[in-house]
């Protein structure tokens, strides 16, 4: 199990992050960006801190997160998959991949592995749509996906 | 003279092993006791020759790919410094076919250059445009951009010159240059190359940008899903800054424009341009109605220049060659050159840089070879997940504003998506519903709720479940989309699903042959 920290450990972090950014023009992605990096994930013990700081209310900055897919409420897996799903990759066969992987993984979209060891979630549209099927592990950009890559990738992610 | 090795650091490289083909180079290098320089250049946007390696020789750059990690060894043995044969071996990169067909304003460092080198950028026609924007009055720079004929090249076709007079006609204590980079369109990239391979051009567009308006802040708004394109950009910023290109004296006169990266969540819609400056002022990314237009009040209630990475990349090249140079390419009320991005089921995938006016048929038969299976061509989707589906009948259409909106669909951001004959158009018109579900802000209800009941119909007709009926209420309910959405993403969702459904209607009616077999 990942050791999520206590709340007032979020709170003086969160602080730390949000004085850093707050100078900005529009600070409020910047500073859930910093406290995503931070923890992995954005804690709801962060809201509130967020919300004092740029006096704001709470209800806002809980609107805020849950309109953008890339917050997380919990922390991902070790490693977190995207594979693209979006047409570009369809047309080379991205449905297939998307099964295979989901079956070689035993999870589906947007599940963690009971290992801990990878998240998967589907990306619309990676920019690498000259290589198609694409998808991209933690920074690392793949393309062309066949069963070889595949298989590569989930050893990489396992072991 | 130390040998210098051109790896592309392009995502789109990478992501075909580009980075180990550059360990392997690293590691033969040290092996072999041989100095030489590796530069890790953007993409020339061939992807079926990627990653390709360039060398520079005594008679020019020679080109080898696509390089393997295992080609390295045998590269070296055959005097690939020296531009020696291989059976990787390229020759020339402007005399291959695919890129030397094309007319490159735009893109025409890109993959060339080194992109985080203010030198190399200079030495390559770099910067004449932004000294030739300061030298002259505000209204003066947009006359020539408005006269050169650019239109918006994230989609909408507006014309730049027009809304950068808006912006400047608009008095204010502050305004803005945004830079649209949320490249959400499938089939596109773009942005992403120049992002990555070129990024002082796009600064420089908008300086010119932030001189010819009067604004003097910019925020160049990237997506997430794009890690590499972000930090080449944020590089390139502190790269500019330092050398005065941008600070309160650009280039050395009383203009001051400075600008900051700026990076996405995860949400397609803020490539609409008002979600985008909502996003940007740290709110939820939501639609704004029309008027006020973003150039009267945009970012933060001030006039706000709000352009594509195209559009502004664009702009160097006009003001350096001047309105007429760019105005002479093109057809129609379509001027300049267009990136076409050639993706998907294609044997020949990459970046296309030409002036409008090709046919269809051109570009995805004589330019991208068909398709990558083998398989004949069923559909092409142009412009991304809001664009139109287009069959072969259609592939005589030129690529113009006008003309492809003639045939009921849209050049968008140019990017191609090629689809063989085992595509499913319902399965498709089903995908660009459940997509606009997916992305949709939610602030107005033809788009919010619309998308989910288009998926729900699309379900029933795929079930065989009254067919007629299901087709008669999709109609209907893409007629009510069209032209009760607010923005482009509820209003163009229509486009790929009515045209999957009048081009290729028998994939719309279930065949009980198929049915008898399970």
């Amino acid at each position: 199990m990942t050791m999520q920290p206590a709340s007032t450990e979020i709170a003086s972090r969160t602080a730390a992050i949000i004085h850093e950014l707050k100078g900005l023009e529009g600070p409020l992605l910047p500073i859930l960006h910093g406290i995503q990096e931070e923890f992995g994930y954005v804690p709801q013990d962060a809201l509130p801190v967020i919300a004092e700081a740029l006096n704001i209310s709470r209800a806002e900055v809980h609107g805020v997160v849950t309109f953008y897919h890339d917050y997380r409420s919990q922390p991902a897996g070790r490693h977190v998959l995207k594979l693209c799903q979006a047409e570009a990759c369809q047309s080379m066969g991205s449905d297939a991949i998307a099964a295979k992987l989901k079956s070689l993984l035993g999870i589906g979209f947007h599940e963690t592995t009971r290992d801990g060891s990878v998240t998967l979630e589907p990306v619309y549209c990676l920019g690498l749509c000259a290589c198609s099927p694409s998808a991209m592990l933690d920074d690392e950009v793949i393309g062309r996906l066949d069963d070889e890559k595949l298989n590569e990738i989930v050893a990489e992610v396992r072991s | 003279m130390i040998p210098r090795i051109y790896i592309p650091g392009d995502s789109g490289a990478l992501a075909l092993g580009a980075e180990k083909v550059a360990k392997a180079v690293r590691a033969e290098l040290a092996e072999r006791g041989i100095e030489a320089k590796i530069v890790r250049n953007g993409s020339r946007g061939a992807y079926f020759l990627e990653p390709m390696v360039e060398v520079a020789t005594a008679n020019g750059r020679v080109a080898y790919g696509p390089v393997k990690p295992s080609d390295v060894k045998s590269l070296f043995d055959c005097g690939f410094l020296t531009g020696g044969h291989h059976k990787r071996w390229l020759g020339a990169p402007d005399k291959i076919p695919f890129l030397a067909r094309q007319t490159r304003l735009t893109f025409a460092r890109c993959g060339v250059t080194d992109p985080l080198s203010l030198d190399h950028y200079k030495a390559h026609g770099g910067l004449k445009g932004l000294q030739n924007a300061v030298a002259m009055t505000p209204a003066e720079v947009v006359k020539q951009v408005t006269e050169s004929g650019l239109r918006g090249r994230g989609g909408a076709g507006f014309p730049t010159g027009i809304k950068w007079k808006t912006v400047l006609d608009t008095s204010a204590d502050r305004k803005y240059i945004v830079c649209n980079a949320d490249e959400g369109d499938s089939g596109t990239f773009a942005d992403r190359m120049i992002m990555e391979g070129d990024p002082f051009v796009l600064i420089e567009g908008m300086a010119i940008a932030g001189i010819a308006t009067g604004a003097t802040k910019g925020f160049i708004y990237i997506r997430s899903e794009y890690p590499h394109a972000v930090a080449v950009m944020q590089k390139a910023v502190e790269i500019a800054r330092k050398a005065g290109v941008l600070g309160v004296n650009v280039l050395g006169s009383a203009n001051s424009f400075d600008m900051e990266v700026r990076v996405g969540a995860g949400a397609y819609v803020c490539g609409e341009e008002t979600a985008l400056l909502d996003s940007l002022e740290g709110k939820r990314g939501q639609v704004r109605a029309k008027p006020p237009l973003p150039a009267h009040k945009g970012l933060f209630g001030k006039p706000t220049v709000i352009n594509n990475v195209i559009s502004l990349a664009s702009v160097p090249v006009i003001m350096d060659k001047g309105a007429a140079f760019y105005k002479d390419f093109g057809m129609g009320r379509s001027r300049g050159t267009i990136p076409i991005q050639i993706a998907g089921n294609v044997k020949y995938p990459g970046l296309y840089e030409a002036a409008f006016g090709m046919t269809l048929g051109e570009i995805v038969d004589d330019i991208g070879g068909g398709t990558a299976t083998g398989r004949p061509v069923k559909a092409v989707q142009v412009g991304g997940p809001l664009g139109a589906y287009f069959p072969r009948a259609l592939f005589d259409t030129p690529f113009d504003y006008e003309a492809f909106a003639a045939k009921d669909g849209l050049i968008g951001h140019a990017g191609i998506v090629v689809f063989d004959d085992s595509a499913d158009m319902l399965k498709q018109a089903r995908f660009a519903m459940e997509f606009c579900a997916i992305e949709s802000c939610g602030k107005c209800t033809p788009c919010r709720i619309g998308s989910t009941r288009g998926v729900e119909v699309l379900d029933r007709l795929s079930q065989n479940v009254e067919p007629e009926k299901q087709i008669a209420l999709v109609t209907d309910l893409c007629n009510t989309m069209k032209f009760g959405s607010l923005c482009a993403l509820g209003g163009f969702t229509p486009y790929p699903v009515m045209s999957a459904l009048n081009h290729f209607p028998d994939d719309f009616r279930p065949t009980p042959v198929a049915e008898a077999a399970e």
